[in-house]
């Protein structure tokens, strides 16, 4: 980790007034489903059922439900090559996911996308990208899009610490903050590019690159939903009165490889460094403590939540493994969008 | 008819699209008060202000990016690209974001935007100012590439280009930006997929891009005082390619010319002189001939600079051998 990062707001799990208890078992929820998402990707690609290249988001969870939860689904995401859990977070269904990563027609994409392009438009995630910080560009035009033409939405971009390496980020950031745009960039700290520690490729301070272009930057802790979502609450309304971009870095940590082949890995990153983010500060068990702490949920019923997930994944496996995969016609589908001949015509 | 140059087609098309569609915006560097180093985009900001015709750092990535992140959301933008070399910069954006977004989705998400940019040798502008690098994109799934080649093509492919629903690369010869042609006042599209047959003939076909089809008809002139009809064809969209109109003409003929200003190897006169070997080989009397920009980066001297692009001369003479019967091959 950076030590030299700041932090500027409190890591909270004190009580949240503007927090309904529906909210709050919402956020629990949504991080065990993506949790369980993923623990059911990485079998079914260790059992051989699931093909190419996937990266685990278990260990993160707290940082896209912490920030999905302060958006609605006219707010735009965009995502990362990590990006089940982003994609989970707001608000897709297992049915379709699943369905996605194994390249059957009733995925989001038809099967053409895969794990590393799921996009679910209907909630407003506009993508994972497969190039790192390859999307950077499309949420600040998201963001320009929504400024220009009045629309009061907010455009989160997601992408890791690795990604930071990258000359697109700097354009854009500068853009966003010469005219006020509604983009918050989310940088997912977790230590690591591939194989690669963050301190190694990353020089000075990460949020004050963001700093120097004017735009107000935050780094927090990412295995606490509550104070992810308080900030991000914050942020969004700022962002819908014109008050952004925004910049958060937030510390966190993936429990899986790089993607699901990479097994042995003590070469760059020790397990007694996983045990301690796995035992000590993992986001799930947290804020199970808290829910019960707090009298939102008993045990029991949490205990019955999970199990409930559980068996929702169990259900969408099975239905993606008997799916179809899409038709040998659709091969060359979709390559170009129809454009309506009338629009075409002069006088329209 | 009126008669405009090509920079004032562009710019009537802009402004007629502009105030079509309040979805469309114009980004890219000194695109506002300067109206682009070409002066195209003149009078733009007057009418449509700051919000719609928008000066960006010099981002190209960046402001490519925002493009298509504004149209996947829902906003027509055009970007200006100040020259062809910089495509470059844009290539991840370009193929890697907006041309696999509709294809990635499984039809769900779309991209219509429209990057405008130039080709062009012949100007002493130097290696990294003179190239025409349409094949570059031209090979990527997704993309449509349209070639105007007079103001007439850059007003009517310019409109379509806007109003389609995919991401549009669309590349003016920055040397014809002053030339002047005949423009009708009345509004008109030209489909993408449609060839101009520009000149019949009925002894080779030379189809000509861009640029060359100047060139093309050039050297038909010259043909057709030694009693050599030539027939001239621009293709006017690369991608989509209207190959039918290419492969009848061929039949006619028998004989083909493709020239193209992008380098000859592996470029677009190869494509296109394949095609018609694949689908016209028992019409044909000669091999196709393919005629590009020599395959070395372009010279500023201009003695040096003047042997890179193919001339109406050479074109003339090449077809005045291949109707004659005489083996030869490309360059
Ligand atoms: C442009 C580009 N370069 C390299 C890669 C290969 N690659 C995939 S993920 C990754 C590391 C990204 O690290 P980070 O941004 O921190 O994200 P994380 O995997 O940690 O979530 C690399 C180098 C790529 N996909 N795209
Ligand atoms: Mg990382």
């Amino acid at each position: 980790m950076n030590a030299k990062t700041r932090t500027k707001t409190k890591t909270s799990n004190a009580t949240r007034k503007d927090l309904s208890k529906e909210d709050a078992l919402r956020m629990y929820t949504q991080m065990v489903r993506i949790r369980t998402f993923e623990d059911n990707a990485n079998q079914l690609y260790l059992a051989g059922k699931m093909q190419g290249l996937t990266h685990m988001y278990s260990g993160e969870e707290a940082v896209a439900v912490g920030i999905c939860e302060a958006l609605n689904d006219n707010d735009r995401i965009t995502s990362t090559h990590r990006g089940h859990g982003h994609c989970v977070a707001k608000g897709a269904n297992y049915k379709e996911m699943f369905c996605e990563l194994l390249g059957k027609e009733e995925g989001y994409c038809r099967g053409k996308g895969g794990s590393m392009h799921i996009a679910d438009q209907s909630h407003g995630n506009l993508g994972a990208n497969a190039i790192v910080g390859g999307s950077m560009g499309i949420a600040t035009g998201s963001a320009l899009r929504a400024k220009l033409l009045g629309q009061d939405d907010v455009t989160v971009c997601f992408f890791g610490d690795g990604a930071t390496a990258q000359g697109l980020l700097y354009e854009v950031m500068n853009m966003a903050a010469l005219w006020n745009l509604p983009v918050i960039y989310a940088c997912e700290n977790n230590g690591y590019s591939e194989y690669t520690k963050t301190e190694e490729i990353a020089a000075g301070s990460i949020t004050a690159r963001a700093e120097a272009f004017g735009i107000e930057a935050f780094s927090i802790d990412g295995q606490d939903v509550l104070g992810v979502n308080e900030l991000s609450r914050k942020l969004v309304a700022r962002c819908r009165n014109g008050e952004g971009p925004f910049f958060v870095e937030l510390m966190t940590y993936r429990y899986h490889g790089h993607h699901v082949g990479d097994i042995n890995r003590e070469y760059y990153r020790s397990k007694k460094e996983e045990a301690d983010w796995k035992e000590n500060r993992d986001p799930i068990i947290r804020f199970r403590g808290w829910l019960v702490e707090q009298g939102i949920a008993t045990e029991e019923e949490i205990e019955t939540l999970n199990e409930q997930i559980k068996q929702d994944a169990k259900e969408a496996v099975a239905y993606a493994e008997a799916a179809a995969y899409p038709d040998a016609a659709e091969v060359d589908m979709h390559v170009y969008a129809e454009t309506d001949t009338a629009t075409l015509q002069a006088g329209n | 008819m009126r008669e405009i140059t090509l920079s004032q087609a562009v710019n009537e098309a802009l402004a007629e699209e502009m105030r079509r569609d309040p979805t469309t915006f114009i980004l890219g560097e000194d695109v506002a008060e300067a109206g682009t180093p070409f002066k195209v985009l003149s009078g733009l900001v007057e009418e449509f202000g700051t919000e719609r015709v928008i000066d960006t750092p010099i981002s190209e990535p960046g402001f490519v990016g925002l493009a298509v992140g504004a149209a996947l959301t829902g906003a027509r933008p055009i970007v200006d690209l100040m020259f062809g070399d910089f495509i470059y910069l844009v290539m991840d954006q370009l193929c890697n974001q907006a041309a696999k977004q509709q294809y990635m989705s499984g039809g769900k998400l779309s991209v219509p935007m429209v990057l405008r940019t130039n080709l062009g040798a012949t100007r002493r502008s130097g290696a990294q100012h003179s190239q025409s690098l349409h094949v570059l994109v031209a090979h990527i799934p997704g993309l449509k590439v349209a070639l105007p080649s007079s103001a007439y093509e850059a007003k009517g492919l310019m409109k379509t280009a806007i109003r389609d629903n995919n991401p549009v690369v669309i590349i003016e010869d920055k040397l014809m930006y002053q030339d002047k042609a005949p423009v009708p006042e009345e509004e008109y599209l030209i489909p993408f997929g449609e060839a101009n047959i520009k000149r019949e003939g009925t002894d080779i076909t030379l189809i000509g891009t861009s640029s060359m089809v100047q060139v093309a008809e050039a050297a038909a002139k010259i043909l057709e005082a030694e009693g050599i009809s030539a027939e001239v064809i621009d293709p006017r969209t690369i991608v989509p390619l209207d190959e039918e109109t290419l492969l009848k003409s061929v039949r006619k003929t028998s004989r083909a010319i493709v020239i193209d200003e992008g380098h000859q190897n592996y470029g677009i006169t190869g494509e296109i002189a394949s095609r018609l070997n694949e689908k016209a080989f028992y019409y044909l009397d000669a091999p196709v001939l393919r005629m590009g920009a020599m395959d070395v980066p372009v010279p500023f001297s201009p003695v040096l600079e003047d042997l890179t692009v193919p001339t109406p001369e050479g074109v003339a003479e090449n077809a005045r051998r291949l109707c004659a019967g005489e083996m030869i091959h490309a360059a």
